[in-house]
């Protein structure tokens, strides 16, 4: 009954092999032109690449990123003048340290995704991204954890725009989010304009957020069924993004946020008022910032996450309560081990006294997790928890341990540490 | 009644996750007086195909919004969807568009 006689609606000769949108059927060839046009028409109204200027393209394996480094090759190949005037370059970041993956996985995804890179004759880089921590600290950008009134966050720039336009009610904060997002799209104003009129002209919130899920999906289908029909390394590449969803569909505990995601949609589906409460509530929490004075000096960083040290806090404090508690109930174990003989090589040393004949004890003493632990904030605390040796630790940790502590014999053991560093 | 119908599935996007790992499968449907519909595939693979999480590939007796169905290569909307009468060797290919990358 329903086999293929639809004709293509841009061609019309072609045998539609695809619906786009509604119900717009399209054959294999157009729907690659069509595709394309979508990729240059987004280049060009975005306006952000010039002529002769390098740009990174930043892959990671899945079908976004490899349609991205089709299109480019793709625009890069046409005869001059549409060409495309960019001088492209790759980069892939392997993150399989964090997720879990073997070394021989990331070693074949590795030389799977090079071969790939090297047939597009593109300089390409491939690291691995627990080279962030040889990074110089200069380099690091914190994530936006301090609030700054010259550039306001997501949520400030939907706080003022509602002020500005009318009163606080869900529906409109609801708008006012699907406005930002169309925004910043590459849609054309009379586009932007029709999408913004349907969007307030739906009811109910849910009616909103299945319009945006719909619209969403929109997208998704165009993207994987080029994939799909035009890029065949895709079927082997997909092997990198497996690992990503074998972690978002197996694991409620994967991270916190899964966790919390499930169990907030958990109890949305009995309580449909859970996210509107949850959205509200949130806005009426805030934390009280100290006045700062201008003499002040800057907050000091955590030395693992880079964010604002949240540890500096006074005696009548929910975190001065949890380090009381700590030292009361302490089992004295390997830091009260490390700490004597280190005690006693201060002794022997700053006494002027001969060392045993196994030589100056100090040599034997690492930095310790507590002399770590004042550098950290307190996540990056219970994360360093559970670390059997320091021995490993980043470099950057230890020149700012050093900058820590000033006793002469230190600087010796962190100069050993920081040698063997670098000839690991 | 009816021959029994050779079919070759393929899942991909991650949704072979839900089969094992297993990309490729070449199954054989009962024969039955009536023709085989998708419909009825679905709820074929459902029982005797899905390991866990059925949530994540079905819905009903539909796919879940976000995974893309096409029938020898042409994109199952311009089929019927549910109603397409299956013939013997089609190929069936469920591909999850819910990450990108």
């Amino acid at each position: 009954m329903f086999r293929l006689n639809r004709k293509c609606m841009k061609c019309k000769e072609g045998t539609a092999v695809l619906i786009i949108r509604v119900n717009d059927a399209f054959c294999r060839s157009c729907f690659k032109e069509y595709f394309i046009h979508k990729f240059r028409a987004m280049l060009g109204k975005n306006r952000v690449i010039f002529p002769q200027e390098k740009v990174l393209l930043a892959v990671s394996g899945g079908a976004a990123s490899c349609s991205m480094l089709s299109q480019v090759q793709e625009g890069l190949s046409r005869e001059a003048p549409k060409k495309f005037r960019f001088v492209p370059g790759i980069i892939y970041i392997d993150d399989g340290g964090a997720c879990g993956r073997s070394a021989e996985e990331r070693q074949r995804s590795n030389a799977l995704l090079k071969s790939i890179f090297t047939e597009t004759g593109f300089t390409y880089f491939i690291v691995s991204l627990e080279q962030v921590f040889s990074l110089p600290t200069s380099v690091l950008v914190p994530g936006t954890s301090d609030p700054d009134p010259s550039n306001p966050s997501y949520k400030q720039a939907v706080d003022q725009y509602i002020k500005e336009k009318q009163t606080l009610t869900e529906e409109n904060v609801a708008s006012a989010v699907a406005q930002l997002s169309i925004a910043d799209s590459a849609y054309s104003p009379e586009r932007k304009l029709a999408l913004e009129r349907l969007f307030s002209s739906m009811k109910t919130l849910t009616a909103k957020e299945d319009m945006l899920q719909t619209l969403r999906s929109v997208f998704s289908k165009l993207l994987y069924s080029f994939c799909f029909y035009f890029l065949s390394f895709l079927r082997y590449v997909i092997a990198v993004l497996v690992i990503l969803t074998a972690i978002d569909i197996t694991h409620d505990k994967a991270s916190i946020q899964r966790l919390t995601e499930s169990f907030v949609t958990n109890l949305q589906s009995d309580f449909p008022s859970t996210v509107s409460t949850i959205y509200r509530t949130s806005e009426k929490l805030h934390t009280v910032m100290p006045p700062q004075s201008q003499t002040a000096e800057p907050a000091s960083k955590c030395l693992l996450c880079h964010c604002t040290l949240d540890t500096k806090v006074d005696k009548a404090s929910a975190f001065h309560a949890t380090l009381v508690s700590e030292q009361l109930s302490q089992i004295k174990l390997q830091d009260s081990s490390l700490d004597a003989p280190a005690q006693s090589a201060e002794q022997c040393c700053t006494e002027g006294q001969g060392c045993g004949p196994g030589g100056c004890c100090s040599s034997n003493r690492l930095p310790s997790h507590q002399d770590l632990k004042m550098l950290l904030c307190y996540s990056c605390r219970l994360t360093i928890k559970d670390m059997v040796s320091l021995r490993k630790a980043p470099h950057s940790w230890v020149q700012s341990l050093r900058v820590l502590h000033s006793s002469n014999s230190f600087y010796d053991v962190v100069d050993d540490m920081a040698s063997q560093q670098f000839h690991m | 009644m009816a021959a029994p119908l050779g079919l070759q599935l393929e899942f991909g996007g991650g949704a072979e996750l839900l089969f094992d790992g297993v990309k490729n499968h070449h199954v054989t449907l009962p024969g039955q007086s009536d023709p085989w519909d998708m419909k009825q595939l679905l709820a074929w693979i459902r029982g005797n195909m899905l390991k866990e999480r059925p949530e994540l590939f079905m819905q009903g007796d539909t796919v879940r919004p976000g995974i893309l169905v096409l029938i020898n290569d042409a994109d199952w909307e311009l089929m019927g969807e549910l109603e397409y009468q299956l013939q013997d060797q089609d190929n069936v290919v469920f591909i999850s568009t819910l990450h990108g990358g």
